[in-house]
């Protein structure tokens, strides 16, 4: 490619005048020229917006000694979910209903990321109201993988994952409420962060399911996942449920194999691939022990009774009358969701499936704060198969439910996980493992990325266009 | 199996008008899927609590000020379909002959 892959490298070229801030503007909206049509990665996108910014941050490249401390992202390109709010910039959440919504405010993860220098380039495609596991539920058109236009990103964070695989921005935000960064993450070769449930305010963002709702980010380095992660985290005033953690590394000696993750229903690939990863880490010194999550068997029933019930209650609010338009403007998995949360929580069934599963997260979340008393992290696959052909599930919801199996838990928990390429499929489809902390040990997972990062390219490797 | 009158009830409840080859589809859709997560029944839940979040804050609440930021209602009406002397309109909740 010929951009800079990490902050480091661009910041590198800002400080040897190799390269410019308005110079990599172009470069990246070039490139979104070139390849968007083919990929249908952005919504909008805002060309004179991150013009405007490039000439701003210019200034202060130019007069501030200590612009780099100041502003740890500066000029660094960001794509940002069509679900995050951007004052004056329009935000459809990848529906009809918003298609011509201009938000008043913007999210304060939006705000953070301006405030650090980073350039929005534009508005990320997704899943409608991030329901989906492949991109292809937007009422702007299905989003393809850069590794093979057949296939599909993953979803719901589809545009975010493939803005960042295909070199259209340097990184780009996402929401993952059951595994919609982790899952488009491993399917596009990049590295995707759910945060701890708490760590990054939610405001400002269209809410999916609030109780799982997550604000993460897409980049190419764990390294670089460390410093997007600085600025968005802690409170803001606006978010009830954000905490500020001290974030102290503890070093992770032991890693827990969750053999619930390693059952028949798993792809030969992929298990050969995360069992490689596991192998990295025996080799870095790290213990690995088997352990057993056992109500990992119902999280995913537990995930599809819980979210469609947050849901169904969210987008009740969506009624055309102050902004947006009708309730007939959803598509068709918007509305099979909120039917399926509006019949768990209706009279008469919401003990047997709403409030049961409600019980059942408890138990989950018990087993999962268990198992952190005998490792310091977590390793599993991403996703139980390879990125599938475009279309192959559209007609069978059950089937595309399903794969967020492995994802789900750490929303209904609230840990953090993180997505990290682990190679390719003899068809050259990416691959990708999923690492798991306690609440708030991020850390964990930035120490663990970055030793597996320092072993292995993968994550350099970048898609041909 | 949920029957059509189920599906009509919900789309009630959910303020959803649905065409009947969407009443076909979701009452298959959504059977499948409710029989798929079915077998939470077999798990004894009986001395768990219910999960609602998951960080263990309690009793979150901000000061009681005025907040200068926040928006106004005129603003907030721009981006409505409908709109008079800057507020937006809503349907009638009252019938003027029923009073």
């Amino acid at each position: 490619m010929d951009i800079p892959l990490t902050i480091d490298e661009l910041h590198k070229g800002f400080k040897n005048k190799t390269h410019s801030i308005s110079g990599v503007i172009e470069q990246y909206l070039s490139r979104i020229e070139a390849f968007d049509k083919n990929l249908n990665a952005f919504v909008t996108v805002t060309h004179d917006y991150a013009r405007e910014r490039a000439k701003k941050l210019e200034t202060i490249l130019a007069d501030n000694p200590n612009a780099f401390e100041e502003f740890p992202l500066l000029g660094v390109t960001m794509a940002v979910k069509d679900m995050y709010l951007t004052r004056g910039v329009r935000t459809t959440a990848g529906s009809k209903v918003l298609e011509s919504f201009i938000p008043e405010y913007s999210s304060t993860a939006f705000e953070r990321l301006e405030a650090a220098g980073a350039i929005l380039v534009g508005k990320a495609n997704c899943d409608a109201w991030a329901h989906g596991s492949s991109g292809e539920n937007s009422d702007f058109g299905a989003t393809h993988n850069p590794w093979n236009l057949d296939y599909v990103p993953g979803g719901s964070s589809s545009g975010s994952a493939v803005a960042v695989s295909s070199g259209m921005s340097m990184f780009s935000m996402g929401t993952d409420t059951g595994g919609s960064i982790r899952l488009p993450a491993s399917f596009c070769n990049v590295v995707g962060l759910k945060p701890t449930y708490g760590a990054v305010s939610r405001y400002g963002v269209i809410a999916m399911a609030s109780s799982l709702d997550s604000m993460g980010h897409f980049t190419r380095s764990v390294k670089d996942s460390e410093k997007i992660f600085k600025v968005t985290r802690g409170t803001d005033g606006h978010d009830g449920t954000l905490r500020n953690a001290d974030y102290a590394h503890k070093n992770v000696k032991k890693i827990g194999l969750p053999r619930e993750y390693f059952s028949d229903g798993l792809s030969e690939e992929v298990r050969e691939k995360t069992m490689a990863a596991v192998d990295v880490y025996k080799k870095a010194g790290y213990e690995i022990v088997d352990v057993s999550i056992p109500s990992t068997k119902y999280a995913i029933s537990i995930y599809y009774i819980v979210m469609p019930a947050e849901v169904s209650s969210n987008l009740g609010r969506y009624d055309g009358i102050r902004y947006g338009n009708k309730r007939d403007s959803f598509g068709a998995e918007a509305k099979r969701r909120i039917m399926l949360g509006t019949h768990v929580l209706s009279s008469g069934y919401y003990d047997a499936y709403y409030n049961k599963a409600m019980k059942a997260r408890t138990l989950l979340r018990n087993d999962f704060d268990k198992v952190f008393t005998e490792v310091d992290a977590l390793i599993a696959p991403a996703s139980p198969t390879l990125p599938f052909k475009l279309g192959e599930k559209m007609d069978n919801p059950l089937e595309m439910y399903l794969a967020d199996i492995f994802t789900v838990s750490a929303n209904l928990v609230g840990i953090p996980g993180i997505s990290i390429p682990a190679g390719f499929s003899d068809s050259g489809l990416p691959i990708g493992f999923q690492l798991f902390a306690p609440r708030f040990m991020e850390s964990s997972l930035f120490e663990l990325g970055n030793s597996y990062q320092s072993m292995t390219d993968f994550h350099l490797k970048t898609p041909s266009l | 199996m949920l029957s059509n009158t189920d599906i009509l009830h919900l789309a009630a409840l959910a303020n959803l008008d649905l065409t009947s080859a969407e009443i076909e589809k979701l009452k298959g859709d959504l059977s499948i899927v409710i029989e798929h997560f079915a077998d939470l029944k077999n798990l004894n839940t009986d001395n768990l609590m219910p999960t609602s979040q998951t960080t263990g804050l309690i009793n979150v609440t901000r000061q009681d000020e005025v907040n200068p930021d926040s928006i106004l209602p005129v603003s907030s009406a721009t981006s409505g379909t409908d709109t008079h002397n800057d507020y937006f309109v809503v349907s009638a909740l009252l019938d003027k002959d029923a009073i």
